[in-house]
C-alpha cells in the first residue's frame, strides 16, 4: 500500500468517523421487539413521535422475530455484552427475566434514575402485579397487555336456534352450545380455543380461583409444585376431550392458529387473546364477543395479563437509562396509552387511559372492548389469581402442550395428560432452578 | 514419487492459510465451545455456571425422550432417503426414454433443488395445513380424517414428503448422469437374448447404478441429518407430542426455547460423534465394496 493511499484512506476514515459522530450526537437506544403487521406500525409510530418530542434520545425500534425467538436474540445479546437497552419479552418470559436479576434493572429503578416516581397507583392493579416482584418493586414496564375473551359467530349461533344476542357463560353452557351447533350443522365445529396453556390452564385457574401451582403459582417464590392436576382441571379437559373425538372441538395449534378456524367459519366459538379482535374484524365474520366462561362455584374471579412488557438490561450508562425513563414516561402519558387501547386492543395500563376511554364514550360503541379490562379489574386478585410465574414456564408450556396432543389425538385420557404433565413440568422446574 | 518441493519456505503456508482459518474459526473453535458448553450447567444468561462434568450427557443418554427421539430421526431418515432417491430413479429412468423435450422437462425438474428448506416447508405447509390448506379441505371433505396438528404418523408423512421432493432434483440429476454412463452395448445384448424391460433394469443398470446410488444414500442420510432443520421448523415445529422431533431439532428447542444450554451442547456433541462416525464408516468400509465400473 502506498503512502498516498494510506493518507487518503486515514483521512476518509476519521472523516466518517466525524461525521458518524455528529449524526450519534443523541444517544441511541435500541428496542428489541416481536411485534407485526399493524402492531409493528404501531411500535414505529410511538418512536417516532418520541424522537421527535426531543433531541437528546433516538429510540430506535428492531424488529427481532417471534417472542421467543426475541427472548433469546435479548439472551445471545446479554451473553456476548451487547444487550440492546429495551426489550420486548412475551409473559411466559416474564418468569426466565425475573430470574436474572444480575442482567436486568427494574422499571421503577430505571424512571427513579430519570428523575420520575413510580407511583404504582396510577397503573392498572392486575398488570402491575404481575410485572412485579413479591415485594411490589415494578420490574418491567407494561407495553401490550391483553386478556382473553370468547368469541362467536352470530350468524352459527342462530342456525343453530341459539340466542346470538346472549353469548352462554359457564363452560357446561358453552360446550352444551358447541354440541348444538356441530348437530344441527350450523357450523362443522363448534368450539376450538388458540393458546391451550395460556387460556385453558393459566387462565382458567385465575378465573375459576383454582391454584396453579404452589407459593402464589411461582409468584411467591422460584420453587413452585405444579397443580393443575386438580380434578376442576380433569373435569374440564376431559369434556375437551370428548368432544375432540367426533370434532365438535376442533384443535388449531400451540399458539394462535385456532383463531383461522374461526375467521373461516368452520368453527362457531373461539376462546382467543383480546388482542386477536383487529384480524377478525377484518375477516368479516359476524362475530360477538362474551367474557371467557367458567365454572358455577369457582368463577368468576379474574384474568391474568398476557401480551408482553419491556425489560431493561443492565449494563448501560446513567445517560442511557435517563432516556430509557423518558420514553417509558412517554409511553405512560394518558393520551398515548387511550389511543394504543383505542387502536390495538391492547389493554391500557394506566388507569388514566383507561378513564379517558370510557369518557370519550369509545365503550358505548364498542361496548365488548371493555369486556377484558372489566375480567381483569373486576375483582381484587387472590393467591391463585395474579399470574403464573415460573422460570421456565415456556417449556412447561410446551411439556403441556404435547400431553394435550397426545390426549386430543386419543392417545391418553384428560387425567393422564394432567398428571403426565405435572409431573414432567415439576422434574424441568427443579432442573432448572438447579442451574 | 518425488518430493515436491516450494523454493519459499513461507509461501506454502500463506496459501494454505485461508483454508485453516475457516476450519479453525467455523469449525474447531465452535465445536470446542460446544465441548466446553456440555461440561457447565449454567442459567440462560450465563450468570451462574458450574462444572458438571458428564452429568449432561448421562442425563441426556437416560433421558426417555432423547432415545424417542433417536428413533424418530431414523425413521425420518429411511423414509425420506428412500422416496426421494426411488422417485429420482424412476423419474430418471423415464427420462431416459424421453426423446423430444429432455432438456426441458430435465430443467423443471431440477428446480425444487433451488428452493430453501424453510420455504419448501411452507409450500407444503401452505397446501396440508388443516386450518388453511387447499389440500388439506379436499382431504377432508372426502371423509379422511386428515390432521397433522394431532396425528403423529401424519405429520411425518408430511414433512418426510416435504423433504424428498426438494432432494428429488438432486438425485434425478446424479442418476440420469449414471444411467448415461452405462455401455448401450450390454442393454441391448440383454435385448437380443430376450431380456424384457424390467428384466434388464433389475439384472444390469441397476447393479451398474451402485456406485450412484451409494453416493446418493450417503448424501441423502446427511441431508436428512442435517438440512431439514428449516422443513421440520416450519411444518411441525417437532410436534404433534414430539413425533416429528428430530436429533437435530431437539438440540434446537432444549437450547433455544427450553434454554437448558448444557443439555442442547451436549446433545450436539453427540451428534458431532455420530458425523464423524458415519464418515470415517464411509471412507473405510464402504467405499471400498462398492464396484466402481
Amino acid at each position: 500500500m502506498s503512502n498516498r493511499l494510506i493518507a487518503t484512506s486515514t483521512a476518509a476514515i476519521t472523516l466518517s468517523l466525524l461525521l458518524g459522530s455528529s449524526a450519534l450526537a443523541a444517544t441511541e437506544l435500541q428496542w428489541w421487539h416481536a411485534m407485526t403487521g399493524a402492531n409493528n406500525e404501531v411500535v414505529d409510530q410511538l418512536a417516532k413521535e418520541f424522537n421527535g418530542s426531543q433531541s437528546e434520545y433516538k429510540v430506535v425500534p428492531v424488529f427481532k422475530g417471534t417472542y421467543p425467538e426475541t427472548l433469546n436474540a435479548g439472551i445471545a445479546a446479554y451473553r456476548s455484552k451487547q444487550p440492546p437497552a429495551i426489550i420486548q419479552v412475551f409473559d411466559a418470559g416474564s418468569g426466565v427475566m425475573m430470574r436474572a436479576e444480575g442482567a436486568i434493572v427494574p422499571a421503577a429503578d430505571v424512571l427513579q434514575k430519570g428523575g420520575y416516581t413510580f407511583d404504582k397507583s396510577q397503573y392498572l392493579a392486575g398488570i402491575v402485579a404481575y410485572y412485579s416482584k413479591p415485594d411490589g418493586t415494578m420490574l418491567s414496564f407494561p407495553y401490550n397487555s391483553s386478556s382473553p375473551i370468547l368469541y362467536y359467530n352470530k350468524d352459527a349461533f342462530t342456525k343453530a336456534g341459539l340466542d346470538a344476542e346472549n353469548p352462554p357463560k359457564t363452560w357446561p353452557e358453552v360446550f352444551e352450545a358447541a354440541k348444538k351447533i356441530k348437530a344441527s350443522d350450523a357450523a362443522k365445529c363448534g368450539i376450538t380455543s388458540t393458546w391451550l396453556t395460556w387460556i385453558q390452564t393459566e387462565n382458567f385457574a385465575a378465573w375459576n380461583n383454582v391454584a396453579y401451582g404452589t407459593n402464589e403459582n411461582g409468584l411467591g417464590s422460584t420453587d413452585v409444585k405444579l397443580e393443575f392436576n386438580a380434578p376442576l382441571f380433569v373435569e374440564h379437559f376431559q369434556a375437551i376431550a370428548d368432544l375432540a373425538k367426533d370434532g365438535t372441538f376442533r384443535y388449531g395449534g400451540r399458539t394462535s392458529e385456532a383463531k383461522q378456524l374461526f375467521m373461516s367459519g368452520e368453527c362457531a366459538i373461539l376462546t382467543e387473546s383480546s388482542g386477536g379482535l383487529g384480524d377478525i374484524v377484518k375477516s368479516g365474520v359476524n362475530y360477538g364477543i362474551g367474557q371467557l366462561p367458567y365454572y358455577e362455584g369457582h368463577g368468576p374471579q379474574n384474568t391474568i395479563p398476557g401480551g408482553a412488557s419491556l425489560w431493561v438490561f443492565g449494563g448501560k450508562s446513567d445517560e442511557e437509562y435517563k432516556g430509557v425513563a423518558q420514553f417509558f414516561n412517554f409511553l405512560s402519558q394518558t393520551q398515548i396509552q387511550a389511543r394504543l387501547h383505542q387502536v390495538s386492543g391492547y389493554l391500557p395500563v394506566t388507569n388514566a387511559a383507561y378513564e379517558e376511554t370510557k369518557k370519550s364514550g369509545f365503550y358505548e360503541k364498542n361496548p365488548a372492548r371493555e369486556t377484558p379490562i372489566l375480567q381483569m379489574m373486576g375483582k381484587a386478585p387472590t393467591e391463585n389469581s395474579k399470574g403464573v410465574r415460573l422460570v421456565n414456564l415456556p417449556q412447561v408450556r410446551d411439556i403441556m402442550n404435547e400431553e394435550f396432543e397426545a390426549m386430543l389425538a386419543g392417545s391418553q385420557d384428560a387425567k393422564t395428560a394432567l398428571d403426565k404433565s405435572v409431573e414432567r413440568g415439576n422434574a424441568a422446574i427443579a432442573e432448572a432452578i438447579g442451574n | 514419487m518425488h518430493t515436491v518441493a516450494f523454493p519459499n519456505k513461507i509461501l506454502p503456508y500463506l496459501l494454505v492459510a485461508p483454508q485453516i482459518i475457516l476450519t479453525v474459526v467455523f469449525f474447531f473453535w465452535p465445536a470446542s465451545q460446544a465441548i466446553y458448553q456440555s461440561t457447565l450447567r449454567e442459567d440462560p444468561f450465563g450468570l451462574k455456571s458450574g462444572f458438571v462434568g458428564l452429568a449432561n450427557f448421562s442425563a441426556v443418554l437416560a433421558d426417555p425422550n432423547y432415545l424417542s427421539s433417536l428413533q424418530v430421526t431414523v425413521v425420518f431418515i429411511v423414509l425420506t432417503a428412500l422416496v426421494s432417491m426411488g422417485v429420482a430413479l424412476l423419474l430418471a429412468t423415464t427420462a431416459d426414454k424421453v426423446v423430444r423435450g429432455q432438456t426441458l422437462y430435465r430443467t423443471l425438474l431440477i428446480w425444487p433443488y433451488a428452493v430453501a428448506p424453510a420455504v419448501a416447508g411452507m409450500l407444503w405447509l401452505f397446501m396440508f395445513n388443516p386450518a388453511m390448506g387447499t389440500l388439506a379441505y379436499l382431504l377432508r371433505r372426502n371423509g379422511f380424517g386428515w390432521d397433522p396438528l394431532l396425528n403423529g404418523d401424519q405429520a411425518m408423512a408430511l414433512i418426510v414428503v416435504a423433504a424428498a421432493w426438494k432432494q428429488i432434483s438432486y438425485n434425478f440429476l446424479f442418476f440420469v448422469a449414471g444411467l448415461q454412463a452405462i455401455p448401450k452395448s450390454l442393454i441391448e445384448a440383454a435385448s437380443i437374448d430376450g431380456a424384457r424391460g424390467t428384466r434388464r433394469f433389475w439384472t444390469i443398470v441397476f447393479p451398474l447404478l451402485a456406485p450412484t446410488t451409494f453416493f446418493l444414500l450417503v448424501v441423502n442420510t446427511v441431508y436428512a441429518f442435517f438440512d431439514t432443520f428449516g422443513i421440520i421448523h416450519a411444518v411441525t415445529g417437532g410436534g404433534p407430542a414430539k413425533a416429528t422431533e428430530t436429533l437435530v431439532y431437539k438440540v434446537y428447542n432444549d437450547g433455544f426455547v427450553n434454554l437448558n444450554l448444557g443439555s442442547s451442547a451436549a446433545q450436539s456433541v453427540i451428534l458431532m460423534i455420530i458425523v464423524i462416525a458415519l464418515t470415517a464408516f464411509q471412507f473405510r468400509f464402504v467405499e471400498k465394496r462398492v464396484h466402481y465400473g
